[in-house]
This record gives C-alpha cells, structure tokens and sequence, in this order.
C-alpha cells in the first residue's frame, strides 16, 4: 500500500544517498507546520511585538516632524503635578495591596485550614468580588459613601447628629478601600493554594513541641505561604497602579491624579500620544520587573512545602473563635459584595435612588430607558458581546496552535513563540491600547474608530490567558494518543482533528469563556480605543458616569452583570463551579 | 536472494553533543520477532521511534523491502509507513469506543464499513476483548486496555509492527501473562516485530533474536539462549543473567589465571591469537562445588576453594567462593540439597566448554 511512498529509488546493492533526493521530494516531506510557524510569528509580531516596539519609538519622537527627541519625556516628567501622579500611583499600589492582604489572608487560613462555619458563603463572596467589575464596585461605593448623599453616611449622621461625614469615598483612602475591596481574591487564591499543600504534620510538629493554635498559624502555617502572599501582593499592587476606571470615578472628583487618568489626559484633545507613550515607561517598568520579581520569589519551591500529597489535613478546630473569623469574611463579603450590589440594583429600579427603599420609589423606567429608548445603549450591549466573543475566538486558536507547537516540539525555538504569547500578562492594558494607538490608528491601517482594532487589542491583551490554558489543557494530552492515530495513517492535521480536538475540547471552551467574561467588562484598553460607534458597555458606562445619572448607570451596570452572569453560569454548569478561580 | 523487511543502516542520532543512537545496524527477515534490550538511556526507544517515522535520523538508513523511508533531510511521515505501533502509554483513545479504537485505522485505509465491522469483531474476539467493545476506555482496566492497543494495531495487518515498552504499566503477574500473549499473537499472525524493553525475561520470553543495546550500540544480537551461553561482550554476559568476570591471561594455547589452566581449544568458542590478557564469563550455574575431591576430572578444572558467604535463595544457594592461590572471589549457583558452610574447604569444578571469552 505504501508503494508511493518509497523516497528514492535504492541504486544497484549501494546504500541510499540522502544527498541524491531531489529537491521536489524534500519538500514534499516538509510539513505544513513550518509554514505555520512563519504565520504565527507574522501574527505575534503584529498583534504583540510592533505595538510595543511602536510605543517605544513614538515615545522619543516629535509630534510633527518625527525626528528624535527627548523633548516628550521632558515635558511628561517636567510639571511637579505629573510627577506626583506617579507618587500617587505607588502609594495607590502600596495601599492598596497591604489593604487587600489584611483582607484576604485571615479569609485563605480560615477556608482552608480551619473549621470556621460558612465556607460556601466566603467563596461567593470571593467569586462575587472577582467578577464584579471595579467601576461598578466604585458606583456603589458612591451611593454609600459619597461625602453628603451616600446611605452610610446619611445613616452616620442621623445616629450621631455630627455634620462630618463617616467616610468620603471620593479620597485617596476612599479609592484604596474599593481596590483592596474589589482585587482581593487575588490574593485569596493564591495564599489559599499554598495553604492547601501545607500538610497538618507541619503544625502538629509545632503543637507538640507546646505551641498553641495562634502562635502555629503566626510562626509555622503563614510563614510557609509567605511567597504567596507576597505573590499576591505583587498582583494587587500591579492591579491598582494599572487600573483606570475607579481612580478616574472616584479620583478626578477629588482632584486626586494618578498615572492612569494623567494618561487619559494627555489622550483629551489635542492627543499627545507621544507623551503619553513617553509617560506609560515607568508603568511597563515597574509591571515587568514586578512580574519577573514574582516569579522569582514563587519559583523558590523549597520554601512553600511541597508535601501535599502524603499529609494528612485535618481542619484545626476553633472553638468560639470560629465565629471572629466567620465574621471577618462575613464583613469582607458585605463591603465588596452585598453593600455595592444591593445599593445598585435599589438604585436600578428608583426613581430617585437616594429615596431608599419604598414601593412609590419602584420603577421600570431607567430600565426601559436602556433598552429601547437609548440611542447607544443597546448598541454598545452588542458591541461588548462580538467584540469579545471575536477576540476570545482569535485569542483561543492563537493560543491553541502556538501552545500546540510549542509542546509537541515541532520547530526549534518555539519556546520564544511561548514568551511572546505570554508577554502581554507585563504589559498594564492601558499601555497596551496606547501601543496599539500609537501603531494602527493613524494611517496606513487607519483603524481608530473600527471594531477591528479593539478586537484585536482585547485578543492580545487577553492572550496569556487563553495560553495559560491552551498550554494546560494540551500538556494533559499525551503525545502518544496522537502517535497512534498517525503510526496507523493518519496525517497531523486529521489526528489532531480526530484525537487531539476533542479532547482538549472542554479546557478550551473554559479558556474562551475566561477571556470573553474579562474582555466583557475591559475598561482600561478600551477607553483609548473607541470610536464615537464602537464604544462598549464598560466605556458607555464610564461616560455615563460622568453624567451622575445613577439610577440609569446602575441599572446599565445591572445589565452588564446580568450578562457576565449568563455567561459565568454556562462556565460553571459546564465546567466546574470553581473554573474561575483555578490557579495556574 | 529475498530482501529484508525491515534494514537499518548505521543509523545514527545526536543530541548536542550526545549520541543517543550510534550507527546501528540491523536487519529482520519477514515474520520475525526482535527485541531492542537495553538499560533505560540506552537509544532503544529513539531507535523505535526512528522506524516509526516520530524522529529523523541523523545519519545512516530505514529501509522497508528494500526502499528508504528514513534518511537524513528526507523522513517519510509516520502516516505513509504502513507500520503499526503500541505505545508504553497503550494511548487508547478515551473520546472513542473499544470499537471505534480499533476501527480506526482501517477507516483510513477506506474499507467498506461492512468489512471494518468484520474485522473489528474478529480481532476482539481474538485479544478475547468482544464483549466489551461498546465500553469507553475508562471503563476498562489496564490489561483490557493494553489488549485494544494489540488489536488496533495487528488489525491494520502492518509491515511492521512496534511495540514501546508495553508492558512497563501493568502488575508482576499480568505482565507474565501479556508476555504469552503477544507471542501467542505473534505465532499466529507473524508480523514482522521491534519490541523494545529493559526487561530480559520479557525479551527471553518473545523474541526470536534479542538486539543488547548499551550507550547507543548495539552489543550483540542473537537468539536469546545464545545471548546466555556465548555472550560477546562483557556487557551482554553481565546484563544478561548473572556472570562472573575473570582476567586471565591467554599464553600457548592455554588459559591462565591464579593456578588454573583450561586448554583453550577446549572452550566453546576458541579464542584466537596468541600471548594476550582476556576476559573470561563463568555463569554461576555452570560450576559444581563438591565437599569431596571428585575422582574423575573429564577435562575440568577442579580446584580446592573456601566458602566465604553464602545466602539461601529458596529455589537456590549463592555460595562466594575462593579459589586457594587464585586470588579471586566466584559466585556459584547450588541446588538447596548441596549445603556447605562458610569457612569449609569445597572442591570447585570448572567445565571450559561453559567459559566464554568476551571483549
């Protein structure tokens, strides 16, 4: 049956001659993934690369002419009030990390190592958390706290007859609460993970040599996830300093300037995006070598223990303690949770939502206003689902060939495909939209105001993800099922058709849905993005923030939730309740 | 003169710096079985995976009846090779049937679904596997498994058929019984077979020649009682069995070491060559210990030694011995009824038509 199949025909009693193989024979045993390979560079570069590159170069060159200069980055760090919004962004970080470690450590010990009631409670509070996006987080935090109406401190006043509010959430303190509020799991996860994989012996070795519970958990248990921890903080410190949408709410009111929303200035007219690019260094700096310090610190194996497996775990029982710590995660799950959103959907169906909670207060209309009056509205519900479907679909079949390549070894040099997939997880997402201003805007590609270029943003924003979990789910194939198929007959392209596809099937479902949700409520990159048609939920809600309309804003934010939700709910029933918060 | 089936040609693969497969050659008549036995890190299984197509070679040849299929630059795909394959993972298909597993190459081949069924059905019932062939995977155990990876791949009728370590995952006793079972397969449709293992009872029990592999050559190839009795190398007679290595000293047609002295014309394989230093194998098994000196000597060596240690094996006694004036320590084999203490001088006898000279 191979008949055709010979490569060269044997000459008379002589070995084979590979060097007489003529060309056409060569390349007909060339595979196709070769040609692959020089296409997924050419895409990388495109989608990751020369955005970057872009930035870099406009960053030193004159707005007019293009000659080089260093006149951008003179005038960026020149004015003392640009300057102290970089001091402001760091302390912002700083604040907000330690804020969102107080948080969330006490809440990973108490699930994972005690017998505190309520797990299930604390988990919805920590999925609640993370899904809820942080400018709705920030509007809620509005209606409770805003320094004259807000419910928290009206309720304050009417207890204390003090004129001073309880809490203004328009402030530096106001902003750090809603971060640390809203980023939280991110701490949570990891410090959890490694809680996990501390056997009880560990502590049980301190308890009998006299230790109490407390003095245990404080010298043994926290010590061991000391590198989460500090992994954790990392991420929330990067969060906050990359994050537009609650400094600009609650920070502009308060004329408290950060990098994000100076950024956001320089991008007002006349667009300085050479001084923007100019600006953005320090903030793509600080990302990578963060990152890079994470890596590092969570790479030292030795020091988390590893001994999860044979251990036994048993929960240490609290005694009435257990209720101190229930009521820790109970308050946490309160105000970043049930507060905002229950103040939100009030306001979604008031007609004045400071009026609180009354039966002639209900109404359908901000509702109504939304979905059929409102002239942008339902067009930006439309716009948020197929720009973020169409850039999860490119981020997933990215993310699938490179990883496949990459794992199966079919090119040298794929590990350097891997880092460049993995390369926007350093790059914050404003700094990316500024990079890919700065590149594909402007002519030839002209693509300011286009769908395709947001698409094509939130795809290489989101492709860490989406190779995270292509790398995963195709290491968990074995190269040999695929072996098989071929030994038997089968070319690459059908065995991974027949084999591989659809088994890897439901991981990538999983990665689509992840990066959907989270390019569903992308505020960052989009802002500098939109045209006056193209503008998202996240965006529209933003510029509607500006209106002060709240009962409208929050039944938009209701509407956004609702289809997160949907689409969090399909995730969970088809994968796993926990598909959100794996690890890794 | 008929052509091998399958003929490498001073195959050859590097990584780096290291070669892993060093210019092997080797060639198998149709129908027949031979085991690659080596230790792990010995290039078995990249050699496997180079017939196989899964690597290229970087140097030498794969010749199939006579035509290259592998050369370096020029490696045809694994697909367009005919070969079949049972990979140490089985690597059934958990997303298919038991059926469907199996079925699936002859679905390539485009043959009629009538006679995929056919053919499906009969080569479950001969791995005895029919009447699960509508479960998943995972619902079967590993030696069920392992017998779908045998059918999926006999039922192709392949030119060649691999098999990677294939019994590594399963239990002590369903190896034993999987050995029998692909020799049973291979008498009754004798297809041309590689099989790769570091297990040497594995290889004893299937093979018709056994390839020694060591650090990416091949050793010795041979059948397997030959490999036993007439190592070549000193290698082969340490990883196959157990030996004893003597350095003697070949001087006039005679064997020399301590006060022992074996006409060389006398051994299996006569050495060749005069004045030299050669290094004997003595199997433990092919020496007798007697606690008398024996009246006849029949051209054996016989030489008075002291016990040093022994160790009761159940079905054996592992005596080390100690030749006076030799100088040497020797291990020797002895039925359980043959008790002898340490410290009691025994009289030891040596057959030279069981000594080997090896390199």
């Amino acid at each position: 049956m191979a008949g055709d199949a010979t490569l060269a025909a044997r000459g008379a009693g002589g070995a084979a001659q590979p060097g007489r193989l003529t060309w056409h024979v060569r390349l007909r045993n060339v595979e196709p993934v070769m040609l692959l390979w020089i296409a997924l560079i050419g895409v990388l570069l495109f989608l990751v690369a020369f955005p970057l590159a872009k930035l870099f170069l406009v960053s030193f060159e004159d707005q007019r002419t293009g000659a080089f200069t260093l006149a951008n980055y003179a005038f960026a760090y020149g004015r003392e009030r640009y300057v102290n919004a970089l001091i402001n962004s760091l302390l912002l970080g700083l604040a907000s990390a330690t804020l969102a470690v107080i948080l969330a450590v006490p809440m990973a010990w108490a699930v994972s190592r005690t017998d505190m009631p309520g797990k299930g409670m604390t988990w919805a509070a920590v999925l609640g958390a993370f899904i809820l996006p942080p400018y709705l987080s920030a509007i809620g935090w509005i209606l409770l706290a805003g320094p004259n109406a807000g419910f928290v401190n009206r309720f304050w006043r009417d207890l204390t007859g003090l004129a001073r509010p309880l809490f203004d959430i328009f402030s530096f303190e106001g902003i750090t609460l809603v971060i640390a509020l809203n980023s939280f799991p991110l701490v949570f996860i990891f410090v959890k993970a490694a809680l996990d994989l501390v056997s009880s012996e560990m502590e049980d070795a301190a308890n009998i040599l006299g230790a109490g519970t407390w003095t245990t958990m404080r010298r043994i248990s926290i010590p061991l996830v000391l590198p989460a921890i500090l992994g954790g903080f990392i991420l929330v410190f990067l969060e906050a300093i990359s994050l537009f949408g609650v400094p600009a709410i609650l920070g502009i009111p308060a004329r408290i300037n950060v990098v994000t929303t100076q950024l956001w200035q320089f991008f007002e007219w006349p667009v300085r995006v050479e001084v923007a690019a100019a600006y953005a260094m320090p903030l793509l700096m600080v990302t990578a070598g963060l990152i890079a310090v994470q890596k590092l610190v969570l790479a030292r194996k030795g020091f988390v223990s590893q001994t999860g497996k044979g251990g036994e775990r048993r929960p240490i029982r609290l005694g009435p303690w257990r209720w101190v710590l229930f009521a820790w995660c109970a308050g946490v799950g309160l105000l970043a949770v049930a507060m905002p959103l229950f103040v939100l959907a009030q306001a979604s169906f008031a007609k004045a939502w400071g009026r609180g909670l009354a039966l002639d207060n209900l109404t359908l209309a901000n509702y109504r206003l939304l979905l059929f009056e409102h002239e942008m509205a339902m067009q930006s519900v439309w716009n948020t689902v197929w720009f973020s479907a169409a850039a999860a679909s490119i981020a997933v079949v990215l993310a699938l060939l490179i990883a496949y390549i990459v794992n199966r070894r079919l090119v040298r040099f794929g590990d350097a495909l891997a880092f460049v997939a993995m390369a926007p997880f350093v790059i914050p997402g404003i700094v990316m939209a500024i990079g890919f201003y700065a590149a594909y805007a402007a002519p030839p590609l002209a693509l300011y105001g286009t769908a395709a270029l947001i698409i094509l943003a939130f795809a290489a924003r989101f492709l860490p993800i989406a190779y995270a979990n292509s790398a995963a789910a195709i290491r968990a194939v074995h190269p040999e099922m695929e072996e098989a198929a071929r030994i038997l007959g089968s070319g690459r392209l059908n065995a991974v058709r027949r084999i591989t596809a659809p088994l890897v099937r439901k991981a990538l479902l999983g990665g689509w849905l992840l990066v959907f949700i989270v390019a569903s409520r992308e505020l960052s990159a989009a802002i500098f993005l939109v045209g006056p048609r193209t503008r998202t939920m996240a965006v529209l809600l933003y510029d509607m923030s500006e209106a002060g309309n709240f009962e409208v804003l929050a039944a938009f934010g209701g509407i956004l939730l609702a289809i997160t939700m949907a689409f969090v709910g399909i995730g969970m029933k088809l994968l796993g309740r926990d598909f959100m918060l794996r690890r890794g | 003169m008929s052509v091998p089936r399958l003929v490498l040609n001073g195959l050859t693969k590097v990584y780096g710096r290291l070669t892993v497969v060093d210019a092997i050659d080797l060639a198998l008549e149709e129908g027949e079985f031979v085991s690659l036995l080596g230790p792990s890190g010995c290039g078995k299984t990249t050699t496997l995976r180079m017939i196989a197509g899964f690597i290229p070679p970087d140097g030498g040849t794969i010749e199939i009846d006579g035509r290259v299929l592998s050369a370096p630059g020029s490696v045809l795909p694994p697909e367009r090779r005919g070969m079949s394959m049972i990979f140490q993972s089985y690597a059934i298909w958990p997303n298919m049937t038991v059926a469907e597993n199996v079925g699936f190459g002859l679905e390539l081949r485009k043959l009629p679904r009538a006679e995929v069924r056919q053919r499906v059905g009969a080569i479950l019932e001969v791995v005895r596997m029919g009447h699960l062939a509508d479960r998943y995977p995972a619902e079967l155990s590993g030696g069920q498994q392992q017998r779908v990876a045998l059918a999926r791949a006999i039922v192709v009728e392949p030119s060649v058929l691999l098999l990677d370590e294939p019994l590594s995952n399963l239990d002590a006793n369903l190896r034993e019984e999987m050995r029998f079972e692909i020799r049973r397969l291979h008498d009754a449709f004798r297809i041309t077979t590689v099989y790769v293992t570091h297990d040497q009872a594995e290889a004893m029990a299937t093979s018709d020649r056994i390839a020694v592999m060591n650090a990416g050559r091949i050793e010795q190839v041979d059948a397997p009682h030959r490999l036993y009795t007439r190592p070549r190398t000193r290698f082969v007679a340490g990883f196959i069995g157990r030996t004893n290595l003597i350095e003697a000293r070949l001087a006039d047609g005679e064997i020399v070491f301590g006060p022992v002295a074996l006409a060389a014309a006398r051994l299996a394989t006569p050495p060749q060559g005069g004045d030299r230093a050669v290094l004997l194998s003595v199997r433990p098994q092919s020496m007798v210990l007697r606690a008398a000196r024996p009246e006849e000597a029949n051209g054996h060596a016989v030489l008075p030694a002291e016990v040093t240690r022994r160790v009761y094996l159940g079905e054996t006694w592992d005596y080390l011995v100690r030749p006076r004036g030799a100088g040497i320590e020797l291990r020797v084999s002895a039925p359980p009824n043959q008790v002898h203490e340490v410290g009691q001088t025994v009289w030891l006898t040596l057959d030279p038509g069981q000594v080997v000279v090896v390199d």
